[in-house]
């Protein structure tokens, strides 16, 4: 009797979940679905199969939407925020983590502040600033405003990865007459690898996805990054009505975070639990 | 002398090492975090005007602005309806993946999470399409089983529009909650539901007894995470699904500080609006913190 609850139990679960995949998944499906239909065919059912592959909306998308370029700005992009990002993050989470110092605490309370800081509330300010120092239009500098963004999260977790590490093997170094730069290099970093890669990952989608700093910062044409631009198509859509372009820009956006996300999708939620919010 | 050229050594790596986050940080977010501050008390509008200081101002005006008001009821509405439906599907999701030990675990795992990955500006416009009047998902669907008298323009119907707003966002964060309550139900002492079980406690009376009350210092944290993503992710999902329409009936206070600074030029007014915001989100970090911490357990 109670194996014949269990069974029904376990079955209202699994319908459960599954409806619940599927209010996840189907949006995705259709998105890429609708990619291939003909405008006519987009506007009359959501819910039916496209008539045929019709790749002419992805031609579209590349060569009328600029969806190329777009996607080259923010490849770049995103290489220059995560250059930056590891420059100033791994040394500081190195010395904050395992040097004693005077200033040490502060320093370390400072950043912590800096989690509650968030991007839209300083966005009038740094807009000034950038504006006064030139720094506006300009790949660059808009990706170190990524990376100090991501910054006080990258230091806070790598922080805790440097502590795991045993202090014999800088010990050792040391008698062999290894400097302070070369046990960083060659001893540290290899050992935090595990520390900089949930950190690579994390920042890769927040690099590639950002929004609200490109469409503010970037003001030709020529150097958006692709959230930007396709903001900048659905509010042209709306006119023109090309959706089967739109749809190709999307999963143009999202196949790249797909492709991460099935390679490295254990690393990513393990990368949850030693993220720091563990009770 | 050898020890002293060491201890110099040192110094300098440690110098070398924190400063170009230092100087990132203080550049890019602590200095502008001061000028939000300071310039609010000040008028300005346009890049080329010159700041004029007239105290405390921009906060009074704020009183009798209709618009900003009306925006900081949506924006309470978000960031009080969002967390806790959000945080509730997840701890419920968490609890049945990691207590069920059903085999697709890491199946529903790995789509759950999904979503929070997704772009924002994506997520905006796939739910654009969702909430379509003629062409969405839900409009044809119920034409489908014959409730068409139930459709309506979602994100078109003041009454509508910030429940379908709620929905996409919840959406959005749901999943990502989630691995972060499984891996603190995994952190759990197995032997706490085993000895339930033999006390005759049914899984219901575990959730609440056991999976809760451990979770609790994790569902603190998530709580401020889950109040200060709804209004930066508000400010994306606005500006792209409704623009703040219809007639302001989804305005956030975000997507009006934006408007404010960048299509009204009123730079010191957006700031001293910043300077609100910021304050009231540290207050519900701290107010919520404060209903949270538990006396008895």
């Amino acid at each position: 009797m109670s194996s014949l609850t269990s069974i029904t139990g376990k079955t209202v679960l699994r319908l459960f979940l599954l409806v619940q995949a599927l209010l996840v998944v189907y949006p995705l499906v259709w998105n890429v679905l609708a990619s291939f239909k003909t405008n006519t065919e987009v506007m009359e059912n959501p819910w039916r199969l496209p008539s045929s592959l019709n790749w002419s909306n992805y031609v579209h998308a590349f060569s009328t939407a600029k969806m190329g370029d777009y996607m080259i700005n923010s490849v770049i992009i995103v290489i220059l925020s995560m250059a930056v990002l590891l420059i100033a993050a791994v040394p500081s989470a190195y010395v904050l983590g395992r040097m004693k110092f005077r200033l040490r605490g502060f320093i370390s309370q400072f950043y912590m502040a800096g989690l509650f800081i968030g991007g839209v509330y300083i966005i009038v300010p740094l807009f000034i600033l950038m504006n006064e120092w030139q720094m506006l239009d300009n790949r660059f500098w808009l990706s170190t405003v990524y990376a100090t963004g991501s910054l006080p999260f990258s230091i806070y977790l790598l922080t805790g990865f440097m502590k795991s590490i045993p202090q014999d093997y800088e010990e050792a170094a040391m008698m062999d007459g290894c400097g302070y730069f070369g046990i960083l290099l060659r001893i540290i970093v290899p050992m935090a690898r595990p520390g900089i890669i949930t950190l690579t990952v994390f920042s890769f989608f927040d690099f590639w996805n950002e929004y609200v700093l490109a469409m503010t910062f970037i003001t030709s044409d020529s150097k958006k990054t692709i959230p930007v631009g396709l903001s900048n198509l659905m509010q042209i859509q709306q006119f023109a009505t090309d959706w089967g372009a739109l749809f190709a820009g999307l999963v143009i956006v999202l196949a790249p975070t797909i492709i991460v996300y099935a390679l490295l999708q254990k690393k990513l939620t393990n990368g949850m639990s030693l993220g720091g919010v563990k009770g | 002398m050898k020890t002293m050229t060491m201890k110099t050594k040192r110094t300098f790596f440690i110098l070398v090492c924190l400063l170009p986050g230092l100087l990132l940080f203080s550049l890019f977010k602590v200095y502008p975090t001061f000028q939000i501050f300071q310039k609010s008390l000040y008028l300005w509008t346009g890049l080329s005007d010159e700041p004029k200081y007239i105290g405390f101002k921009n906060f009074a005006d704020m009183l009798h602005d209709e618009t900003f008001l009306l925006s900081m009821r949506n924006t309470g509405f978000l960031m009080l309806v969002v967390p806790i439906v959000t945080i509730m599907i997840a701890l419920v999701n968490a609890s049945i993946l990691t207590q069920s030990k059903l085999k697709e675990r890491g199946f529903y795992r790995t789509v759950f999470f999904f979503p929070s990955i997704l772009s924002f500006v994506v997520i905006a416009i796939l739910w654009s399409f969702i909430y379509h009047p003629t062409m969405g998902f839900v409009n044809t669907g119920l034409e489908m089983v014959g409730l068409e008298e139930w459709a309506k323009p979602w994100l078109g119907d003041q009454r509508t529009v910030l429940w379908a707003l709620a929905i996409t966002l919840i959406w959005q964060a749901a999943g990502y909650y989630m691995v972060m309550y499984m891996a603190g139900i995994d952190s759990i002492s197995p032997e706490l539901y085993e000895a339930a079980d033999l006390d005759g406690a049914t899984r219901i009376q575990q959730f609440f007894r056991i999976t809760i009350p451990m979770l609790w210092e994790i569902i603190r944290v998530t709580i401020i995470f889950s109040i200060n993503g709804v209004l930066s992710i508000s400010f994306i999902i606005v500006s792209i699904m409704t623009g703040g329409g219809p007639d302001r009936h989804s305005e956030v206070v975000m997507t009006y500080l934006y408007a404010q600074a960048f299509t009204n030029s009123n730079f010191g007014y957006a700031m001293a609006i910043g300077v609100v915001v910021f304050m009231i989100s540290m207050l519900l970090a701290l107010v919520s913190n404060k209903l949270t911490e538990r006396g008895s357990y």
